[in-house]
Protein backbone atom coordinates (compact mmCIF):
# COMPACT_ATOMS: atom_id res chain seq x y z
CA UNK A 1 0.00 0.00 0.00
CA UNK A 2 2.87 2.44 0.66
CA UNK A 3 4.33 1.32 -2.14
CA UNK A 4 1.46 2.28 -4.19
CA UNK A 5 0.81 5.92 -2.33
CA UNK A 6 4.65 6.78 -2.90
CA UNK A 7 4.19 5.78 -6.54
CA UNK A 8 1.03 7.94 -7.28
CA UNK A 9 2.49 10.86 -4.98
CA UNK A 10 6.07 10.37 -7.19
CA UNK A 11 3.86 10.24 -9.96
CA UNK A 12 1.61 13.80 -9.37
CA UNK A 13 4.85 15.58 -8.90
CA UNK A 14 6.70 14.34 -11.69
CA UNK A 15 3.66 15.12 -13.65
CA UNK A 16 3.64 18.85 -12.00
CA UNK A 17 7.35 19.54 -12.97
CA UNK A 18 6.84 18.14 -16.62
CA UNK A 19 3.84 20.26 -17.11
CA UNK A 20 5.24 23.34 -14.87
CA UNK A 21 1.99 25.41 -15.60
CA UNK A 22 0.36 25.09 -12.13
CA UNK A 23 3.97 26.19 -10.49
CA UNK A 24 4.67 29.11 -12.20
CA UNK A 25 1.02 29.97 -12.60
CA UNK A 26 0.82 30.28 -8.58
CA UNK A 27 4.57 31.47 -8.21
CA UNK A 28 3.82 34.36 -10.56
CA UNK A 29 -0.08 34.86 -9.26
CA UNK A 30 1.75 35.58 -5.36
CA UNK A 31 4.15 37.38 -6.68
CA UNK A 32 2.28 39.87 -8.70
CA UNK A 33 -0.74 40.17 -6.15
CA UNK A 34 1.47 40.46 -3.64
CA UNK A 35 3.46 43.39 -5.58
CA UNK A 36 0.88 45.50 -6.99
CA UNK A 37 -0.29 46.27 -3.28
CA UNK A 38 2.59 48.94 -2.45
CA UNK A 39 1.43 50.59 -5.83
CA UNK A 40 -1.76 50.32 -4.75
CA UNK A 41 -1.13 51.38 -1.09
CA UNK A 42 1.50 54.11 -1.71
CA UNK A 43 5.08 53.49 -0.89
CA UNK A 44 4.86 54.55 2.93
CA UNK A 45 6.72 52.16 4.46
CA UNK A 46 5.11 51.69 7.77
CA UNK A 47 1.26 50.99 6.15
CA UNK A 48 3.09 48.90 3.98
CA UNK A 49 5.04 46.71 7.25
CA UNK A 50 1.35 47.26 8.96
CA UNK A 51 -0.81 45.25 6.61
CA UNK A 52 1.84 43.19 4.90
CA UNK A 53 0.92 39.85 7.37
CA UNK A 54 -2.23 40.27 6.11
CA UNK A 55 -1.43 40.62 2.11
CA UNK A 56 1.12 37.63 2.15
CA UNK A 57 -1.72 35.62 3.42
CA UNK A 58 -4.49 36.52 1.30
CA UNK A 59 -2.06 36.31 -1.88
CA UNK A 60 -0.84 32.65 -0.69
CA UNK A 61 -4.38 31.56 -0.33
CA UNK A 62 -5.53 33.02 -3.45
CA UNK A 63 -2.74 31.64 -5.36
CA UNK A 64 -3.42 28.36 -3.80
CA UNK A 65 -7.43 28.37 -5.19
CA UNK A 66 -5.75 28.58 -8.75
CA UNK A 67 -5.24 25.49 -8.51
CA UNK A 68 -7.29 23.52 -6.67
CA UNK A 69 -9.66 22.56 -9.36
CA UNK A 70 -7.10 20.67 -11.27
CA UNK A 71 -5.85 18.54 -8.04
CA UNK A 72 -8.58 15.46 -9.21
CA UNK A 73 -10.20 17.25 -12.51
CA UNK A 74 -7.53 16.17 -14.69
CA UNK A 75 -7.44 12.71 -13.39
CA UNK A 76 -11.20 12.37 -13.77
CA UNK A 77 -11.72 13.90 -17.58
CA UNK A 78 -8.44 10.86 -18.75
CA UNK A 79 -10.13 8.42 -17.39
CA UNK A 80 -6.73 7.95 -14.59
CA UNK A 81 -8.83 8.44 -11.38
CA UNK A 82 -11.83 5.73 -11.81
CA UNK A 83 -8.66 3.49 -12.72
CA UNK A 84 -6.91 4.60 -9.29
CA UNK A 85 -10.08 3.65 -7.43
CA UNK A 86 -9.87 0.44 -8.69
CA UNK A 87 -6.07 0.10 -7.68
CA UNK A 88 -4.68 -1.56 -4.29
CA UNK A 89 -5.47 2.09 -2.61
CA UNK A 90 -8.20 2.92 -0.60
CA UNK A 91 -10.09 6.30 -2.12
CA UNK A 92 -8.86 7.98 0.84
CA UNK A 93 -5.00 7.36 0.16
CA UNK A 94 -5.47 8.47 -3.37
CA UNK A 95 -7.27 11.46 -2.60
CA UNK A 96 -4.74 12.24 0.15
CA UNK A 97 -1.38 11.34 -2.26
CA UNK A 98 -2.82 13.84 -4.21
CA UNK A 99 -3.63 16.72 -1.91
CA UNK A 100 0.13 16.15 -0.89
CA UNK A 101 1.55 16.30 -4.33
CA UNK A 102 -0.62 19.34 -4.89
CA UNK A 103 0.78 21.13 -1.62
CA UNK A 104 4.15 20.18 -2.27
CA UNK A 105 4.18 21.13 -6.09
CA UNK A 106 1.65 24.66 -5.72
CA UNK A 107 2.20 25.88 -2.42
CA UNK A 108 5.14 24.96 -0.76
CA UNK A 109 6.95 27.05 -3.48
CA UNK A 110 4.78 30.53 -2.05
CA UNK A 111 6.27 29.46 1.36
CA UNK A 112 9.75 29.36 0.15
CA UNK A 113 9.50 32.85 -2.00
CA UNK A 114 7.09 34.40 1.05
CA UNK A 115 9.92 35.64 2.87
CA UNK A 116 11.75 37.95 0.22
CA UNK A 117 8.16 39.26 -0.57
CA UNK A 118 7.57 40.44 3.39
CA UNK A 119 11.01 41.54 3.34
CA UNK A 120 9.70 43.73 -0.07
CA UNK A 121 6.80 44.76 2.25
CA UNK A 122 8.86 45.64 5.14
CA UNK A 123 8.40 43.22 7.59
CA UNK A 124 9.98 43.20 10.69
CA UNK A 125 12.59 39.84 10.56
CA UNK A 126 10.42 38.83 13.67
CA UNK A 127 7.37 38.63 11.77
CA UNK A 128 9.25 36.92 8.71
CA UNK A 129 9.78 33.89 10.78
CA UNK A 130 6.74 33.26 12.18
CA UNK A 131 4.98 33.92 8.96
CA UNK A 132 7.06 30.94 7.31
CA UNK A 133 6.28 28.61 10.29
CA UNK A 134 2.46 29.65 10.17
CA UNK A 135 2.49 29.07 6.28
CA UNK A 136 4.12 25.86 6.97
CA UNK A 137 1.76 24.99 9.46
CA UNK A 138 -1.86 26.38 8.14
CA UNK A 139 -1.69 25.81 4.20
CA UNK A 140 -1.68 22.36 4.36
CA UNK A 141 -5.45 22.87 5.45
CA UNK A 142 -5.72 24.77 1.89
CA UNK A 143 -4.95 21.80 0.17
CA UNK A 144 -6.80 19.65 2.27
CA UNK A 145 -10.39 21.56 2.63
CA UNK A 146 -9.48 22.99 -1.05
CA UNK A 147 -9.37 19.06 -2.25
CA UNK A 148 -13.20 18.69 -0.95
CA UNK A 149 -14.35 21.44 -2.78
CA UNK A 150 -12.64 19.74 -5.64
CA UNK A 151 -13.41 16.89 -5.40
CA UNK A 152 -17.26 18.00 -5.01
CA UNK A 153 -16.92 19.81 -8.30
CA UNK A 154 -14.87 17.84 -10.47
CA UNK A 155 -17.89 16.65 -12.80
CA UNK A 156 -18.67 19.91 -13.38
CA UNK A 157 -17.07 21.93 -16.00
CA UNK A 158 -16.50 25.37 -14.80
CA UNK A 159 -16.72 24.33 -11.63
CA UNK A 160 -14.11 26.73 -10.52
CA UNK A 161 -16.27 29.82 -9.43
CA UNK A 162 -18.46 27.36 -7.27
CA UNK A 163 -15.28 25.81 -5.63
CA UNK A 164 -14.33 29.11 -4.65
CA UNK A 165 -17.28 29.80 -2.79
CA UNK A 166 -17.77 26.04 -1.08
CA UNK A 167 -13.90 26.86 -0.36
CA UNK A 168 -12.85 30.49 0.80
CA UNK A 169 -15.46 30.93 3.76
CA UNK A 170 -13.94 27.62 5.34
CA UNK A 171 -10.28 29.36 5.08
CA UNK A 172 -11.22 31.91 6.95
CA UNK A 173 -9.91 30.57 10.21
CA UNK A 174 -6.19 29.81 8.75
CA UNK A 175 -6.88 33.22 7.64
CA UNK A 176 -7.17 34.98 11.13
CA UNK A 177 -4.72 32.60 13.20
CA UNK A 178 -2.03 32.86 10.34
CA UNK A 179 -2.13 36.74 10.27
CA UNK A 180 -2.31 36.64 14.57
CA UNK A 181 0.62 34.23 14.75
CA UNK A 182 2.96 37.16 12.62
CA UNK A 183 1.43 39.95 14.34
CA UNK A 184 1.93 38.46 17.65
CA UNK A 185 5.56 37.87 16.55
CA UNK A 186 5.94 41.66 15.28
CA UNK A 187 4.54 42.43 18.69
CA UNK A 188 6.86 40.38 20.76
CA UNK A 189 3.57 38.76 22.37
CA UNK A 190 3.63 34.65 22.49
CA UNK A 191 3.11 33.26 18.95
CA UNK A 192 2.72 29.27 19.93
CA UNK A 193 -1.17 29.59 20.83
CA UNK A 194 -1.88 30.42 17.21
CA UNK A 195 0.71 28.08 15.86
CA UNK A 196 -0.56 25.11 17.95
CA UNK A 197 -4.08 26.24 17.01
CA UNK A 198 -3.22 26.08 13.15
CA UNK A 199 -1.15 22.67 13.57
CA UNK A 200 -4.33 21.72 14.91
CA UNK A 201 -7.01 22.51 12.43
CA UNK A 202 -4.10 20.79 9.79
CA UNK A 203 -4.13 17.98 12.06
CA UNK A 204 -8.26 17.78 11.84
CA UNK A 205 -8.03 18.32 8.18
CA UNK A 206 -5.81 15.77 7.57
CA UNK A 207 -8.04 13.34 9.55
CA UNK A 208 -11.68 14.54 7.84
CA UNK A 209 -10.97 15.84 4.33
CA UNK A 210 -9.22 12.93 2.66
CA UNK A 211 -12.46 10.59 3.90
CA UNK A 212 -14.78 13.64 2.56
CA UNK A 213 -12.81 14.26 -0.64
CA UNK A 214 -13.26 10.11 -1.23
CA UNK A 215 -17.22 9.91 -0.78
CA UNK A 216 -16.89 13.17 -3.41
CA UNK A 217 -15.12 11.32 -5.80
CA UNK A 218 -17.17 7.92 -5.65
CA UNK A 219 -19.96 9.80 -6.22
CA UNK A 220 -18.43 11.29 -9.13
CA UNK A 221 -17.31 8.43 -10.81
CA UNK A 222 -20.46 6.77 -10.22
CA UNK B 1 -12.04 -18.91 -9.71
CA UNK B 2 -15.62 -17.81 -10.77
CA UNK B 3 -17.60 -15.05 -11.44
CA UNK B 4 -21.30 -15.21 -10.59
CA UNK B 5 -24.20 -12.57 -11.66
CA UNK B 6 -26.99 -12.71 -9.78
CA UNK B 7 -30.29 -10.87 -10.56
CA UNK B 8 -28.06 -7.60 -11.72
CA UNK B 9 -30.77 -4.82 -12.07
CA UNK B 10 -29.63 -1.44 -13.46
CA UNK B 11 -31.20 1.76 -13.20
CA UNK B 12 -29.74 5.02 -14.63
CA UNK B 13 -31.32 8.77 -14.19
CA UNK B 14 -34.62 6.87 -12.76
CA UNK B 15 -34.40 5.01 -16.37
CA UNK B 16 -34.43 0.94 -16.53
CA UNK B 17 -31.58 -0.10 -18.58
CA UNK B 18 -31.40 -4.07 -18.07
CA UNK B 19 -33.40 -5.85 -14.82
CA UNK B 20 -32.65 -9.16 -13.77
CA UNK B 21 -29.98 -10.41 -15.60
CA UNK B 22 -27.68 -13.44 -14.22
CA UNK B 23 -24.76 -15.30 -15.79
CA UNK B 24 -21.59 -16.80 -14.39
CA UNK B 25 -18.01 -17.17 -15.85
CA UNK B 26 -15.26 -19.71 -15.14
CA UNK B 27 -11.79 -19.74 -15.55
CA UNK B 28 -10.69 -19.84 -19.27
CA UNK B 29 -13.98 -18.62 -20.62
CA UNK B 30 -14.83 -15.51 -21.84
CA UNK B 31 -18.28 -13.43 -22.80
CA UNK B 32 -19.13 -11.19 -25.86
CA UNK B 33 -21.58 -8.28 -24.36
CA UNK B 34 -23.47 -7.33 -27.51
CA UNK B 35 -26.22 -4.76 -28.24
CA UNK B 36 -26.94 -1.19 -29.71
CA UNK B 37 -25.85 2.34 -28.23
CA UNK B 38 -27.85 2.35 -25.15
CA UNK B 39 -28.62 -1.05 -23.53
CA UNK B 40 -26.28 -1.17 -20.94
CA UNK B 41 -23.06 -2.84 -22.11
CA UNK B 42 -20.81 -0.27 -20.25
CA UNK B 43 -22.94 0.27 -17.49
CA UNK B 44 -22.93 -3.35 -17.44
CA UNK B 45 -18.88 -3.32 -17.25
CA UNK B 46 -18.95 -0.90 -14.83
CA UNK B 47 -20.78 -2.42 -11.89
CA UNK B 48 -18.46 -5.76 -12.66
CA UNK B 49 -15.40 -3.59 -12.02
CA UNK B 50 -17.53 -2.17 -9.08
CA UNK B 51 -17.49 1.58 -10.23
CA UNK B 52 -21.23 1.31 -10.36
CA UNK B 53 -23.49 0.05 -8.07
CA UNK B 54 -26.49 -2.11 -9.34
CA UNK B 55 -29.82 -1.14 -8.28
CA UNK B 56 -30.36 -4.89 -7.60
CA UNK B 57 -28.90 -7.87 -7.42
CA UNK B 58 -25.23 -8.43 -6.90
CA UNK B 59 -21.68 -9.81 -8.53
CA UNK B 60 -19.82 -12.12 -6.88
CA UNK B 61 -16.54 -13.03 -7.00
CA UNK B 62 -15.52 -16.53 -5.87
CA UNK B 63 -18.49 -16.93 -3.93
CA UNK B 64 -18.03 -13.51 -1.87
CA UNK B 65 -19.95 -10.12 -3.03
CA UNK B 66 -17.77 -7.87 -3.84
CA UNK B 67 -19.20 -5.51 -2.45
CA UNK B 68 -17.73 -6.75 0.81
CA UNK B 69 -14.12 -7.46 0.09
CA UNK B 70 -13.65 -4.94 -2.73
CA UNK B 71 -9.74 -4.84 -1.84
CA UNK B 72 -9.59 -8.56 -2.91
CA UNK B 73 -11.39 -8.19 -5.99
CA UNK B 74 -10.07 -5.29 -7.36
CA UNK B 75 -6.57 -7.50 -7.33
CA UNK B 76 -8.36 -9.70 -9.94
CA UNK B 77 -9.24 -7.87 -12.57
CA UNK B 78 -8.26 -5.21 -14.84
CA UNK B 79 -10.90 -2.83 -16.32
CA UNK B 80 -10.26 -0.99 -19.96
CA UNK B 81 -12.82 2.02 -20.01
CA UNK B 82 -13.50 4.03 -22.93
CA UNK B 83 -10.61 6.23 -21.51
CA UNK B 84 -7.24 6.03 -21.80
CA UNK B 85 -6.49 6.40 -18.82
CA UNK B 86 -2.87 7.55 -19.82
CA UNK B 87 -0.91 11.13 -19.23
CA UNK B 88 -0.02 12.93 -22.29
CA UNK B 89 2.91 14.64 -20.82
CA UNK B 90 4.25 10.87 -20.29
CA UNK B 91 5.30 8.35 -22.61
CA UNK B 92 3.71 4.80 -22.77
CA UNK B 93 6.71 3.59 -21.42
CA UNK B 94 6.40 6.36 -18.22
CA UNK B 95 2.54 5.40 -17.94
CA UNK B 96 3.03 2.05 -17.97
CA UNK B 97 5.77 2.08 -15.11
CA UNK B 98 3.51 4.03 -12.85
CA UNK B 99 0.52 1.62 -13.64
CA UNK B 100 2.69 -1.54 -12.62
CA UNK B 101 4.59 0.19 -9.54
CA UNK B 102 1.05 1.21 -8.31
CA UNK B 103 -0.22 -2.49 -8.69
CA UNK B 104 3.30 -3.76 -7.10
CA UNK B 105 3.83 -5.60 -10.70
CA UNK B 106 6.79 -5.30 -13.18
CA UNK B 107 6.04 -6.90 -16.30
CA UNK B 108 6.34 -3.08 -18.46
CA UNK B 109 8.66 -4.67 -21.10
CA UNK B 110 6.37 -7.95 -21.72
CA UNK B 111 3.83 -5.69 -22.36
CA UNK B 112 5.38 -3.16 -24.44
CA UNK B 113 6.58 -6.24 -26.76
CA UNK B 114 2.92 -7.91 -26.16
CA UNK B 115 1.58 -4.45 -28.12
CA UNK B 116 4.23 -3.77 -30.25
CA UNK B 117 4.95 -0.51 -28.44
CA UNK B 118 8.76 -0.69 -28.05
CA UNK B 119 9.20 1.92 -31.48
CA UNK B 120 7.25 4.41 -29.68
CA UNK B 121 7.77 3.47 -25.80
CA UNK B 122 9.45 6.59 -24.95
CA UNK B 123 7.50 9.01 -27.41
CA UNK B 124 5.49 11.91 -25.48
CA UNK B 125 1.96 9.99 -25.27
CA UNK B 126 0.24 13.41 -26.84
CA UNK B 127 2.16 12.99 -30.01
CA UNK B 128 0.68 9.21 -30.42
CA UNK B 129 -2.35 8.17 -32.91
CA UNK B 130 -5.90 7.44 -31.11
CA UNK B 131 -4.82 3.70 -32.20
CA UNK B 132 -1.34 3.89 -30.47
CA UNK B 133 -2.74 5.05 -27.49
CA UNK B 134 -5.57 2.58 -27.28
CA UNK B 135 -2.60 0.05 -27.42
CA UNK B 136 -0.57 1.68 -24.78
CA UNK B 137 -4.03 1.46 -22.72
CA UNK B 138 -4.23 -1.98 -23.41
CA UNK B 139 -0.50 -2.93 -22.71
CA UNK B 140 -1.71 -2.29 -18.87
CA UNK B 141 -3.73 -5.76 -19.17
CA UNK B 142 0.69 -7.51 -19.00
CA UNK B 143 1.89 -4.90 -17.22
CA UNK B 144 -0.56 -5.52 -14.18
CA UNK B 145 -1.06 -9.24 -14.91
CA UNK B 146 -5.03 -10.29 -13.21
CA UNK B 147 -6.77 -13.43 -14.01
CA UNK B 148 -10.40 -11.28 -15.02
CA UNK B 149 -10.20 -9.05 -17.70
CA UNK B 150 -13.22 -6.36 -18.04
CA UNK B 151 -13.04 -4.44 -21.81
CA UNK B 152 -15.26 -1.92 -23.06
CA UNK B 153 -14.72 -1.69 -26.80
CA UNK B 154 -11.19 -3.01 -26.49
CA UNK B 155 -10.06 -3.00 -30.47
CA UNK B 156 -11.83 0.48 -31.15
CA UNK B 157 -9.17 2.67 -32.81
CA UNK B 158 -7.16 -0.84 -34.13
CA UNK B 159 -5.93 -1.70 -37.50
CA UNK B 160 -6.76 -5.03 -38.30
CA UNK B 161 -3.39 -5.94 -38.01
CA UNK B 162 -3.49 -4.78 -33.79
CA UNK B 163 -7.05 -6.51 -33.86
CA UNK B 164 -5.37 -9.98 -34.62
CA UNK B 165 -2.78 -9.12 -32.31
CA UNK B 166 -4.84 -8.26 -29.22
CA UNK B 167 -7.22 -11.34 -30.66
CA UNK B 168 -4.05 -13.38 -29.60
CA UNK B 169 -3.53 -11.94 -26.88
CA UNK B 170 -6.86 -12.88 -25.57
CA UNK B 171 -7.11 -16.15 -26.80
CA UNK B 172 -3.60 -16.85 -24.86
CA UNK B 173 -4.70 -15.50 -21.50
CA UNK B 174 -8.00 -17.51 -21.83
CA UNK B 175 -6.04 -20.54 -22.67
CA UNK B 176 -3.68 -20.02 -19.29
CA UNK B 177 -6.76 -20.37 -17.22
CA UNK B 178 -8.09 -16.57 -17.22
CA UNK B 179 -11.08 -14.53 -17.78
CA UNK B 180 -12.39 -11.95 -20.07
CA UNK B 181 -15.39 -10.20 -20.39
CA UNK B 182 -15.60 -7.38 -23.43
CA UNK B 183 -17.89 -5.12 -25.23
CA UNK B 184 -17.73 -3.96 -28.62
CA UNK B 185 -19.52 -3.67 -31.88
CA UNK B 186 -17.20 -5.45 -33.74
CA UNK B 187 -17.53 -9.23 -34.13
CA UNK B 188 -13.86 -10.72 -33.19
CA UNK B 189 -14.47 -13.72 -34.97
CA UNK B 190 -13.54 -16.19 -31.51
CA UNK B 191 -14.93 -19.02 -31.31
CA UNK B 192 -16.21 -20.66 -28.73
CA UNK B 193 -17.05 -17.11 -26.95
CA UNK B 194 -20.31 -17.02 -24.99
CA UNK B 195 -22.59 -14.13 -25.82
CA UNK B 196 -24.46 -12.03 -23.63
CA UNK B 197 -26.86 -10.52 -26.54
CA UNK B 198 -28.17 -7.06 -24.22
CA UNK B 199 -30.69 -6.27 -26.72
CA UNK B 200 -32.67 -9.37 -25.89
CA UNK B 201 -33.94 -7.43 -22.67
CA UNK B 202 -31.41 -8.05 -20.62
CA UNK B 203 -31.94 -12.02 -20.73
CA UNK B 204 -28.88 -13.87 -20.93
CA UNK B 205 -28.61 -16.16 -23.79
CA UNK B 206 -25.86 -17.66 -22.89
Amino acid sequence: MLTSFVALLIRDIRLAVRQGSALTMTLSFFVIAVSLFPLGVGPELSILARIAPGVLWVGALLACLLTLDRVFQADYEDGTLEQLMLGPLPVELVALAKILAHWLTSVVPLIVVAPVLAISLNMPADGTWAMVLALGLGTPILSLIGAVGGALTVAMRRGGILLSLLVLPLYIPVLIFGVASVEAAIAFLPVAPHLLLLGGLSLGALVICPVASAAALRLAVE
Amino acid sequence: MSLHIDSLTCIRQDRLIFADLSFSLSAGEMMWVKGRNGVGKSSLLRILAGLLAPAAGKVSWNGTDIADEPDIYHQNFRYIAHQDALKAAFSARENLDFWADYAGQDQVLAALQAFELQDIADHPVRILSAGQKKRSNLARLIACPAPLWILDEPVSSLDSHYIKLFKSLLLAHVTKGGMAILATHQDLEIDNIRILDLDRKGTALC
